[in-house]
């Protein structure tokens, strides 16, 4: 047994002397081929939407909660309850008086960046166990369904 | 005795350091190079391969991806053959796609590969790959590695000389390897009637630039032969397709013998731009024929199949210059027309030499009119004067050529099982490789075109005995991956194959990766039975169907609660995909299902056919595991008797107040507890 623990010792050690030894002859390959796929895509992730990107204006620009209320029924309708009800994601009811404009709307463009640098985001995670997908929303989409949620909090 | 163990050891070490100091960054010997350099096919974890190879799948019907230079398969495309994985060829979306003139046809041979070119260039929009046995052709986006459209092709009956394309796919051709009877003549004749009944038959399959479509835009008919293999001219060569053929002895039986007693066959030299001159004129007929074209939609997610009657047909003796034979050795295979387009290498399967045809040759043969006779009205070129020379003992058998760009083409044997390596200037043999075992087509990445990557070359093996841990009687199918950067080939990796490839393209990574479909829009799906959102879900009847509008998203179906079918009902699963996100397919099961599954991608709509057999309570739920919550995703469809009067109910969350089998409604117990 320890005889032959010491033999694949030696043949370790001989090994990585020769591994050692050729190493420098070894360069690194250049990377020819582009190592970030699928650039050119129908799929929209946003860019980080800070707090001055966001203005609130009363009364409720219509258009934009008409609009945001088809693509809730399209995108987010299967999770998302408006009522204070969770589904699979939290329901809406008085989601505008919890969370910042911009935290609002960066859960919906953002999802990825939220899950990882945010802490709400993270114990909403905990509580719900899926990630909010990603449903290929712009930041114009994300603003009309911030209206129509306000609208679904009762501001005029 | 432990002084022994430690002298044992000591020299042991001493020995192993020896070998260390003279081994170190020493050449390679021969056996180490043959066994293989795992530091040039290595792709670290993470890292992606630098050239997608489009394989064949033989027997399969399928199409397989693969990386090179790692060897792993990323993807079987479902081409020709029906799909339990996916539901292509089950749902009701893709049944289209495998209709031809003799009905659903579920399975096909499938042999070769092209893709499509600009400037001579693989220009990474589409592959094509042919159906051998009931003749077909498909187009493959590589946007989405789905198979968009096949089409039938009529008057022919085994597509095996196809689809091999122009340098800006103009055309892919599609030549019989069986001359048979031509579709609107009455085919019920004694065998031994083929010279005079037997035709062959050449289709010029326009491709449209912008979205693809396929169009038979014209056949050549031919003299009754066996048509093998092809490549298009190109550069100085474009406007010509060279096809090799064989039984130029019109056998009709134990062909083995009978079809190699003439000491040379023929390669047929189609002048094709002078096809397209007598096509404009007039001079093609109209031949009533029956053949399907079926094309997949996009945005309904539904394949459309429509027979078409008629195609245009040239006959050589009202074209003339349109088509020479050139003799050839033996049963030529391969047809392989090199970069610049000067030579065609044809390789005669049963000669001892390869052939090597000059293009400016047989241009000068033409306007000498160097002939030998005739065959079937159709000029035989001299052979001498077409020849640019012979590669002298090249091996047994050989099968197929590619070129790596740089003077040099590369010639698979399959009976001695070795690529020979040969310039193609002086036509000297310069290096020779074994594989294992019984090669058939090589690929270089863009091998077939103007300009190769002349960097690994792959070879298809038909045998692999003793190469890998057996499985039985039957053992994988393998390629083989060489290095060819240097003047001398080194085989650097196997791999297995799935089905059985016979030829393949390669294409650099960098062409396609970044055009990759995520997802399909939600917003632009118009499928007829599309739910965009959970409101517009629903089950309606319409006498014995019942049609289900369900929703599919992480993680759960809408609806889950399905009661009123009854036994004997035919109940379509149209199953939307809500998903915006990349690599979320959904998939959707039912117990009993006479097809498959359905795989549905994201923003998709697919459908799958239920029929009620007996009543009882039916699972159905999603396959494809998609969040923790996934084995939650799924749902109940009860089946009554027929002629119950048990109302069509369907709900998701909102069930009906659980009930007792009698009706009386249940205490929840559960619920009660947990208030407390």
């Amino acid at each position: 047994m320890k005889r032959k623990s010491l033999l694949a010792l030696a043949l370790l050690i001989s090994g990585s002397l020769f591994f050692a030894a050729c190493n420098s002859e070894e360069k690194p390959t250049e990377e020819t081929t582009g190592q970030e796929a699928a650039k050119d895509q129908p799929e929209t992730h946003g860019t980080e939407i800070k707090p001055e990107d966001v203005t609130l204006t009363t009364p409720l620009n219509q258009e934009w909660v008409k609009t945001g209320k088809s693509t809730y029924d399209l995108k987010c309708q299967s999770c998302h309850k408006l009522t204070d009800e969770r589904l699979v994601g939290p329901g809406w009811a008085g989601v505008t008086k919890r969370r910042e404009p911009h935290w609002i709307m960066n859960m919906i463009t953002n999802v990825d960046m939220m899950l990882e640098t945010d802490p709400e985001a993270q114990k909403l995670l905990e509580q719900c166990l899926v990630r909010m997908p990603n449903q290929n929303i712009t930041k114009d989409d994300a603003r009309q369904i911030l209206e129509f949620m306000r609208s679904n909090d009762g501001v005029k | 005795m432990k002084f022994n163990y430690f002298k044992t050891h000591a020299v042991l070490i001493l020995i192993s350091a020896c070998l260390v100091s003279m081994q170190s960054c020493k050449p390679k010997t021969a056996q180490s190079a043959a066994s293989g350099d795992a530091s040039k096919t290595f792709v670290a974890p993470g890292k992606y391969d630098e050239f997608y190879n489009v394989v064949s799948g033989g027997f399969n019907g399928q199409v397989a991806v693969y990386g090179i230079p790692s060897g792993r398969l990323f993807r079987i495309i479902p081409v020709f053959s029906q799909s339990p994985e996916s539901g292509y060829g089950f749902s009701e979306e893709t049944k289209p796609m495998l209709n031809t003139s003799h009905g659903f046809v579920p399975w096909d041979d499938q042999h070769h590969i092209a893709l499509s070119q600009t400037k001579g260039e693989h220009d990474g929009r589409w592959a094509f790959a042919n159906g051998n046995n009931t003749p077909r052709i498909a187009r493959i986006d590589l946007t989405t590695f789905r198979t968009s459209e096949i089409l039938e092709i009529p008057n022919s009956a085994g597509n095996h000389a196809s689809p091999f394309i122009t340098e800006n796919s103009e055309y892919i051709v599609a030549a019989t390897r069986f001359s048979v009877p031509l579709d609107d003549q009455n085919g019920d004749v004694p065998i031994n009637t083929y010279k005079q009944n037997f035709k062959g038959s050449i289709s010029f399959i326009s491709v449209n630039p912008t979205s693809g479509e396929m169009n038979i835009a014209f056949q050549i008919r031919t003299p009754g032969v066996n048509f093998d293999l092809s490549r298009a001219g190109k550069g100085k060569s474009h406007g010509w397709f060279f096809f090799s053929c064989y039984n130029s002895e019109r056998a009709n039986t134990l062909l083995e013998q009978n079809s190699a007693k003439n000491d040379k066959d023929f390669v047929i030299a189609v002048n094709w731009k002078k096809a397209e001159e007598y096509l404009k004129a007039g001079r093609a007929k109209t031949q009533s024929v029956k053949y399907a074209h079926n094309v997949y939609d996009e945005n309904t997610h539904t394949a459309r199949s429509t027979i078409r009657t008629e195609v245009a047909v040239l006959d050589p003796a009202d074209c003339p210059d349109m088509l020479y034979v050139i003799p050839c050795p033996k049963s030529p295979h391969g047809t392989d027309v090199d970069p610049t387009g000067e030579y065609i290498a044809a390789s005669g399967k049963l000669a001892a030499s390869i052939p090597v045809f000059s293009f400016t040759k047989i241009q000068k043969a033409i306007a000498d009119k160097a002939f030998d006779g005739e065959y079937d009205g159709i000029p035989i070129i001299k052979y001498e004067a077409a020849l640019h020379g012979e590669v002298a003992k090249p091996g047994l058998g050989p099968l197929h050529t590619e070129f790596d760009g740089k003077g040099n083409a590369y010639t698979s044997m399959f009976v001695s099982s070795e690529i020979v390596k040969w310039r193609l200037s002086d036509l000297q043999v310069l290096d020779r490789v074994p594989t294992y075992y019984s090669v058939g087509h090589l690929s270089v990445p863009g091998g077939p075109t103007a300009k190769p990557h002349g960097k690994y070359m792959i070879a298809y093996n038909k045998i692999t005995k003793d190469r890998y841990l057996p499985t039985g009687p039957e053992l994988t199918q393998s390629a083989q991956l060489y290095d060819i950067s240097g003047e001398k080939m080194k085989l650097i990796l196997d791999f297995p194959t799935t089905g059985e490839p016979h030829y393949a393209e390669a294409l650099p990574a960098a062409l396609i990766q970044s055009k990759q479909r995520k997802i399909y829009k939600i917003e632009e799906n118009t499928h007829a039975y599309v739910s965009k959102g959970e409101g517009q879900t629903k089950v309606e009847r319409n006498g014995n169907q019942v049609h289900v509008w369900m929703t599919a998203i992480r993680s759960h179906l809408t609806p889950d609660n399905i009661e009123g079918v009854k036994v004997g009902d035919e109940v379509y699963f149209h199953i939307t995909n809500l998903e915006q996100d990349w690599d979320v397919p959904h998939g959707f099961a039912i117990k009993g299902a006479n097809n498959a599954e359905i795989l549905v991608m994201p923003g998709e709509t697919q459908s799958l056919k239920w029929v009620a057999d007996r009543s009882g309570i039916f699972p159905f739920y999603c396959t494809d595991f998609c969040s923790a919550l996934h084995q939650e995703m799924s749902g109940y469809l009860r089946v009554s008797p027929a002629g119950s009067n048990v109302a069509l109910h369907f709900s998701t969350g909102t069930n009906k107040p659980a009930v007792t089998t009698e009706g009386t409604p249940v205490k929840d117990t559960l619920k009660a507890t947990s208030k407390q």
